[in-house]
């Protein structure tokens, strides 16, 4: 029956590969093999999300079995990855494999002894096989199973070097997320932040990036010059982001594969707030001249420059929406700090807050069916949801100071940080990033080397 | 040594004068717009160190960073989130425009600050509206505006550390400094 999965997997289709680190990875579907057993009472093994605090579901995710020590080393890693993703999700229980009764070699050659599994209370059983190939490249093989169906229900296989076996685990990961939540994974995606060292008056703050783990971390400016606010392209390897270049404050773009950075325009004043356009063409961010910002958008081709607002208020803080065809921003034109929407084009600007406090940096999810934002209510900050049309607010998370969302490609989590006074007379800062559920449930902090802050999440890497 | 001379000076004629407190739309915060501001202090000068801008006398070289810190007051504040500037600011601008006068080759930046309880990318807008502010006064005043340029800092660099108001109200200003 193995020998049968084996032959149906190499004459399964070949994805293209996946990654500009490229001939990296490469997956190939396996078909499903082991007892595909008649249609049961048993309920669908499915998490059905949108509720705020679902029970976690049991998932058992067994070491990969290696067909040498090293692979088995890998192997081990491998799943204890994939099981620190699912379980930060929120989504999934992962069990203790020591309760595990198969072994992994057995469970690699023969398929779940379903009975044994069944046992530990566990509807999902993942499995999974390393090798390598005649180049030395490693394979990497996973099965989901449906424990009380007896049958498989998810198999792919992997192409990659030996040293890529973490993206590996973070793509098997999303692949068991979306089979089991409906809802696309964001575990291969990466977050890019500032981080920050030393006295609160005297911040070193540096461009980084790493895993959404916070694996394979490094700094991508040396500190020498302030940076903040970076953000994501949607589509290209490019980070844009506030940089004081010789003490100038202008947008930049740094790109990730190649290192370089490049100032965004040649404008008379301070650029800020970039962000880009859900197709990663244009660059939307606020101008200050004369001491009035207001939000413009240029065009990365043909460095076409478009003045959206006009008006002496702060307008600042631009997303636009997943369509493209709306742009949220923050505005004190009515008083103080709120959210207003306009057309893409900068046309009929409509407020849409109107509760107590403050509402800053809007940012659209990804689903378009949310905006995320910072509020400051009586000398507290929170963050929060609010529905585009104004109504729907939600806060989901407070501190002395938390600020700056920013949306998994999947739109189901944000990314923030928060910042809390330490040390004598409250006079530092310690700054730190964390990832919630929009429900508001699975505060996590996300570790970093050292303090953090303005974290943004990648897309789904290429 | 001579630099912790200056800053004991200096720290020893600053008074917090008494200050009404104005309740506030969201933020709990005293305001202190009238928090004496000259001449302030010696500390967090970025252009005090590697250069020498005392003469023989122990005195401030005349047009100096440190001749307009210790002889005339670098630095005005404002109100949360203000970018008016109060009666104060007016003439410690008034004093610095005269100054700036007396030494026509000396060209200034304008740094506009905020306090830490905004969010970053608003105070970045509040700080370049605050330093405009204190330019477009000295400009008025006869200072030529080519020799005034600004530079908005948010809240990155607080001048005072501290979780309470009287430290945010010492980081809501505008700060001259020779260039």
């Amino acid at each position: 029956m193995t020998q049968l999965a084996f032959s149906n997997a190499q004459a399964a289709l070949r994805k293209p590969s996946l990654h500009r680190l490229m001939s990296v990875v490469t997956a190939l579907m396996i078909a499903a093999y082991g007892v595909l057993s008649p249609v049961t009472a048993h309920a669908e093994l499915k998490i059905t999300v949108g509720a705020g605090n679902v029970q976690p579901m049991p998932i058992a995710i067994a070491a990969f079995h290696g067909d040498n020590a090293s692979n088995q080393e890998i192997g081990r890693q491998l799943a204890e990855v994939v099981s620190q993703n699912l379980k930060r999700s929120g989504l999934f229980a992962p069990l203790d494999p020591r309760a595990f009764i198969q072994d992994v070699a057995s469970l690699s050659a023969q398929g779940p002894r379903f009975g044994e599994w069944r046992a530990l209370n566990t509807q999902a059983l993942v499995s999974g096989m390393i090798q390598n190939d005649a180049d030395g490249r490693l394979r990497v093989e996973f099965r989901l199973w449906d424990v009380f169906a007896q049958s498989q229900i998810e198999g792919m296989a992997y192409m990659t070097t030996p040293q890529n076996w973490r993206r590996i685990a973070h793509i098997i990961s999303d692949v068991i997320y979306k089979r089991l939540t409906g809802e696309d994974g964001y575990f291969d995606t990466r977050v890019v932040y500032i981080s920050e060292d030393g006295p609160a008056n005297k911040r070193i703050k540096r461009l980084a990036i790493m895993d959404q783990d916070g694996q394979n971390h490094r700094y991508l400016t040396d500190g020498s010059y302030l940076v903040l606010t970076p953000r994501f392209s949607p589509t290209a390897q490019e980070i844009t982001y506030l940089a004081y270049v010789n003490n100038k404050p202008r947008v930049y773009l740094y790109n990730i594969d190649t290192g370089r950075q490049e100032i965004l325009g040649d404008f008379p004043g301070m650029t800020f707030a970039p962000r880009f356009s859900p197709d990663g063409n244009k660059v939307i961010m606020s101008l200050a001249t004369s001491g009035n910002s207001d939000i413009y958008t240029m065009d990365l081709r043909s460095r076409q420059v478009k003045r959206l607002t006009d008006n002496l208020a702060i307008d600042t803080s631009p997303s636009y929406s997943a369509d493209a065809k709306r742009v949220v921003f923050e505005s004190d034109r009515g008083g103080t700090q709120q959210l207003y929407i306009m057309g893409a084009d900068g046309s009929n600007p409509q407020r849409i807050t109107f509760g107590e406090g403050r509402y800053a940096n809007p940012v659209w999810s990804p689903r378009g069916d949310l905006i995320a934002f910072t509020k400051i209510l009586k000398g507290r900050f929170y963050i929060g949801v609010i529905r585009p049309d104004g109504n729907g607010e939600r806060l989901i998370s407070s501190a002395f100071h938390v600020e700056g969302p920013s949306w998994s490609p999947n739109g189901r989590y944000l990314t923030y940080f928060k910042e809390i006074p330490v040390g004598p007379g409250g006079q530092q800062r310690s700054a730190k990033l964390y990832t919630i559920d929009l429900t508001g449930y699975n505060e996590r902090e996300l570790q970093t080397p050292k303090d953090g802050s303005d974290p943004a999440w990648s897309p789904i890497n290429p | 040594m001579r630099k912790g001379l200056l800053t004991m000076v200096l720290l020893g004629g600053l008074t917090l004068a008494g200050c009404t407190d104005k309740p506030n739309d969201d933020l709990m915060l005293d305001e202190r717009s009238d928090i004496t501001h000259s001449p302030m202090t010696g500390q967090n000068v970025g252009t005090g160190e590697g250069y020498n801008q005392y003469g023989v006398d122990g005195a401030p070289i005349p047009g100096s960073m440190e001749d307009l810190i210790v002889n005339v007051g670098d630095r005005v504040y404002f109100g949360y989130d203000r970018y008016d500037l109060t009666p104060e600011a007016l003439t410690q601008l008034q004093m610095q425009a005269r100054w700036l006068q007396q030494y026509p080759n000396v060209n200034i930046v304008v740094e506009g600050h905020a306090d830490e309880r905004g969010t970053r990318e608003y105070n970045l807008a509040l700080g370049d509206r605050r330093a405009t502010a204190a330019r477009d006064y000295l400009v008025s005043l006869g200072v030529p505006a080519s020799r005034v340029s600004t530079i908005s800092y948010g809240k990155e660099m607080p001048e005072v550390l501290g979780s309470n108001a009287q430290s945010w109200a010492r980081n809501r200003r505008a700060v001259t400094k020779v260039q």
